[in-house]
């Protein structure tokens, strides 16, 4: 009775989660015609440069999410903890309004007509282009996925035992020490899954590229979108697309967790 | 240090509350410029209330996200229950498994439904709509109801369900009377975040959405295809208001229940 | 906190009860469209038996009562007829076609063009309408009856039509340094705008290299995308109806669109104009279709015959600036637009320069689709190479160590 219990659940993951990744990859394998064919994969690797594009504003945005985060971390949990919670909340609030409103809000801002180049012609600074350029792109994956690193980092933080930071100073440590040598070793785990909930969305997103882009810094999300609901309808090479993105996530999240010391993954 | 933390923390709020703001002050402006304000108005809250495209949406995405969560919760509980009393190799394979849709990129999550509701709806005659949009909905929650329930088992006395039942109580009531309770507030805040997560996807409904279950965000995503109405930021000021009165009721609520625990305790 | 909140959210309904007054009274000032039927009981043969249908249209094509003055038609369709509307929209022909193809949801009323209508009968994806059930065929011109894309007009009823112009702005260009070439001008880099489908995109670009539009010559095809891909780099954006803002807001300077669109903009901003370019343009129809597995057949038809209605089509004319193929709506319409040259232009110019898309043979819209994608995912400058597999062996080198260090840590934990 107990184990049946968890039967409903096994079934529907195996209905919609095995069986539709196992279809991406019977889709990834078939041509248009059916017929097992390796036309579709071989055809990925045209697109190189937009999965490079993707990998590489990806990784631009999680590091710079990385560096803007943890010293916002490190206040925050610094913080008097009866104000603790409440700034910690503001902090995460545009976190929950949908993306698709922020985003549309930086394309207002950035544009060449947009509030930042205004500010500048009042100080007479020739406007410059923002908007359209790999630049906004990376600056929408930041604004938008920032949350993801700023709440696991905290969280490690914050249980980071005083104590141990005590001991470290009265053995000698100065502030920068205790940071390097204590702190950032201990929120290891913290970093790294902050890293994996920037990254993979990052890589993967396909909205933002297209406002804050201007459709010509394609990115992966984009080129899959583009196959199965977009201007080249083409399902069999979207699949394939789908299936190298999951393996090229799947390596680097590999990668990621070698980093990890046991402890486990940090809230997800 | 501590005004260097301070202005630190200042910046950063300009960089998170700055679009909202944008958004918000030229939900009131007269024209549909979004950079100069020329007057004050609130007309396009009255055609936003009036448009029937955005409200119908609205509905359906309440319609979607209750639906998911209620059934993902149910599912998850049962699931982790289960789960829980796994030996540990089915018990690692089903956790992976439960890890998919967390980790996979969620545009191949929506795509891969997307495939498999394809296949099924050309031999079974049925059509996107609800039932698949709920399906998929449902699919990307269990995880996170799975997830909050767990560790909640390990602060709970193993025991307890058989000491429920050598005292008398049948299975469900054992479960009902002496689990349940135990895990309740993981079940809650599973039920939470399943609930905000079907309001907010957009990814996954994009790719599984009917003609006639067109959900919030792909209305506000066709929308930005357009020509841009600043109903468009009438909407996002009524959410923003929407979640800071969420968020804040939450914030006095949990207070008081942790001042009131404190007595106790 | 909370009573402050409280106290704000009282105010503002306040606010808006005042305002939604105000608005009632400043519409009764203004002209406002109306609409009569001729045949009301044709109408209300469905009343009442809870029947809706799904309709799949482009982005603004078709009056939402978004203005005063304008008319919501889907509204009063279906406080005529009964029969609930489900509205949708897509931005490009082929999203439509992805949309059904691949999509599983049925729609009862598209709107697609010209080429794709050819395709999609091709490929069996509509349904013929029963012309019996369309009595207000008879307002459809005759030129545009019978029609190239559906041989008999026994698919598609016409909706709209018009051609492709160039939009400008004025205060940076002039009316005769306006041509195809413009949109290839480097002085314009980041400047221009270009459509975000590929048969439009190629269009422009074949009208440029002095090609048919409806060339299925690989090499053909290979050149335009050449050509499409040496602008990429001057290219704003590739855009639909986005241009509306971004043209409007003064983002960019120039950009190909539909004429309906251009004069909607021109009348609007006082810093846009238009130009139809001499040496030759596309012109296109959109149709009204019926897709396969329709659930409600006769109700779509009879949303059909209802945009068919001269007050209804005037409506739409009006609304969305494209061109009416319906004679009466036609004849009701000012003189200042009949005559307007871009929406009506004169039959000679029509003959001559312009030409209307067919569809393409399978393995020319195969290849325009490649090119396309190559197109869009192509870079603008050359990237470093070397960056991702650099960081792929950073990440590999990086974890290698920490393995290497967690082997030797932990022997030494041994002893």
């Amino acid at each position: 009775m107990k184990k049946l219990i968890s039967a409903p659940y096994l079934l529907w993951m195996a209905v919609f989660i095995i069986v539709p990744l196992l279809m991406v990859a019977y889709f990834a394998f078939t041509g248009s015609e059916g017929g097992f064919t390796l036309d579709n994969l071989a055809a990925v690797s045209q697109y190189t440069n937009v999965f490079i594009r993707s990998i590489w504003l990806a990784a631009i945005a999680t590091v710079i999410c990385l560096i803007i985060s943890y010293p916002l971390a490190l206040i925050l949990a610094r913080m008097d903890k009866s104000y603790q919670s409440t700034v910690l909340m503001i902090v995460m609030l545009p976190m929950w309004m949908n993306f698709l409103l922020g985003t549309y809000a930086w394309m207002t801002i950035l544009g060449n007509n947009g509030l930042i180049n205004m500010f500048l012609g009042q100080l007479h600074i020739e406007p410059f282009k923002m908007l359209n350029t790999p630049g906004a792109v990376v600056l929408g994956m930041v604004y938008n996925y920032l949350p993801y690193m700023i709440l696991p980092l905290y969280t490690v933080i914050a249980k980071i035992d005083t104590s141990i930071v005590e001991a470290a100073q009265d053995l000698g440590c100065n502030g920068s020490k205790v940071l390097w040598r204590v702190i950032v070793p201990l929120s290891v785990p913290g970093i790294m899954s902050g890293i994996t909930m920037v990254f993979v969305p990052a890589i993967s997103t396909f909205i933002i590229s297209r406002m804050l882009g201007g459709g010509s810094n394609l990115l992966i999300g984009d080129l899959i979108e583009m196959q199965f609901l977009g201007n080249s309808y083409n399902p069999n090479l979207g699949a394939a697309i789908s299936l190298v993105l999951m393996v090229i996530i799947l390596l680097i999240m590999t990668i990621l967790n070698q980093f990890d010391n046991d402890e486990g993954r940090v809230l997800i | 240090m501590k005004k260097l933390s301070k202005a630190y923390l200042a910046i950063m709020m300009i960089f998170l509350y700055a679009p909202i703001f944008v958004l918000i002050v030229f939900s009131f402006n007269t024209t549909k410029s979004h950079s100069v304000m020329s007057g004050f108005t609130f007309d396009w809250y009255v055609k936003l209330f009036h448009n029937e495209l955005i409200m119908h949406s609205l509905l359906n995405t309440f319609i979607v996200a209750t639906a998911a969560s209620v059934l993902s919760t149910v599912l998850g509980t049962a699931a982790a229950v289960g789960i829980n009393n796994m030996k540990k190799l089915p018990k690692t394979l089903t956790l992976q498994g439960t890890n998919i849709p967390i980790v996979n990129p969620e545009i191949v999550t929506g795509v891969s439904l997307m495939l498999l509701f394809v296949f099924f709806s050309a031999r079974m005659h049925f059509e996107f709509g609800f039932v698949t949009l709920i399906i998929a909905h449902i699919t990307i929650d269990v995880p996170y109801v799975i997830l909050n329930i767990m560790p909640r088992f390990r602060q709970m006395d193993p025991n307890l369900y058989e000491a429920a039942q050598d005292l008398g109580c049948g299975p469900a009531k054992a479960f009902f009377k002496a689990v349940l309770p135990q895990i309740m507030p993981g079940v809650l805040s599973g039920f939470l975040m399943s609930f905000t997560i079907s309001l907010d996807d957009f990814v996954v409904s994009y790719f599984t959405s009917g003609a006639t279950s067109q959900t919030l965000p792909i209305t506000i995503y066709s929308m930005t295809r357009r020509k841009i109405s600043p109903e468009i930021n009438a909407l996002s000021t009524i959410i923003f208001l929407a979640v800071v009165v969420v968020l804040v009721s939450k914030n006095i609520i949990e207070r008081r229940a942790a001042v009131k625990g404190g007595i106790k305790g | 906190m909370k009573r402050i909140l409280i106290s704000l959210l009282a105010c503002s309904t306040l606010f808006l009860y005042g305002c939604s007054h105000v608005a009632d009274e400043e519409q009764e000032a203004i002209e406002e469209q109306t609409f009569t039927v001729a045949d009301k009981a044709y109408y209300e043969q469905l009343k009442g038996q809870n029947v809706s249908i799904n309709v799949y249209n482009w982005g603004d094509y078709i009056p939402d009562g978004s203005d005063e003055r304008t008319l919501d038609l889907n509204k009063e369709f279906t406080s005529l007829t009964g029969i609930k509307v489900n509205y949708s929209t897509y931005a490009t022909n082929e999203e439509l076609y992805a949309k059904l193809k691949g999509g599983g949801s049925t729609y009862d009323i598209i709107i697609p063009s010209d080429y794709m209508i050819s395709r999609m009968i091709k490929e069996n994806m509509l349904e013929p309408i029963d012309m019996e059930m369309i009595p207000n065929f008879k307002y459809i011109m005759e030129s545009f009856r019978d029609p190239e894309y559906d041989p008999g007009s026994k698919f598609t009823v016409p909706y709209t039509w018009g051609t492709v112009v160039l939009i400008y702005d004025n205060t940076a260009l002039d009316e005769n340094e306006v041509s195809w070439e413009t949109l290839w001008d480097p002085k314009l880099a980041g400047n221009i705008l270009m459509f975000d489908n590929p048969r439009d995109a190629f269009a422009v670009a074949e009208e440029l290299l002095g090609y048919d539009l409806n060339t299925e010559d690989p090499e053909e095809l290979r050149k335009a995308a050449e050509l499409l891909k040496e602008q990429k780099k001057y290219v704003q954006a590739y855009v639909m109806d986005e241009i509306f803002d971004k043209m409007g807001a003064g983002e960019a300077i120039i950009a190909p669109y539909y004429a309906g669109d251009a004069l909607i903009l021109k009348n609007e901003y006082d810093h846009i104009s238009y130009v139809m370019p001499d040496t030759g343009t596309n012109r296109f129809v959109d149709a009204v279709c019926i897709p396969k597995g329709s659930k409600n057949k006769t109700a779509a038809e009879i949303y059909i015959n209802f945009l068919c209605e001269p007050d209804v089509a005037l409506a739409i004319s009006e609304y969305i600036g494209y061109s009416t193929p319906n004679i009466e709506a036609y004849d009701m319409l000012d003189d200042e637009i009949k005559e307007n040259d871009i929406l009506y232009p004169d039959e000679d110019y029509l003959e001559k320069k312009t030409v209307i898309y067919r569809n393409l043979s399978d393995d020319a819209n195969l290849l325009m689709q490649t090119l396309w994608t190559d197109m869009k995912s192509s870079e603008e400058q050359t990237p470093n190479r070397f960056i991702v597999p650099a960081f792929m062996a950073l990440c590999v080198i990086a974890s290698l160590t920490i393995l290497i260090r967690r082997y030797i840590k932990k022997k030494k934990d041994i002893f």
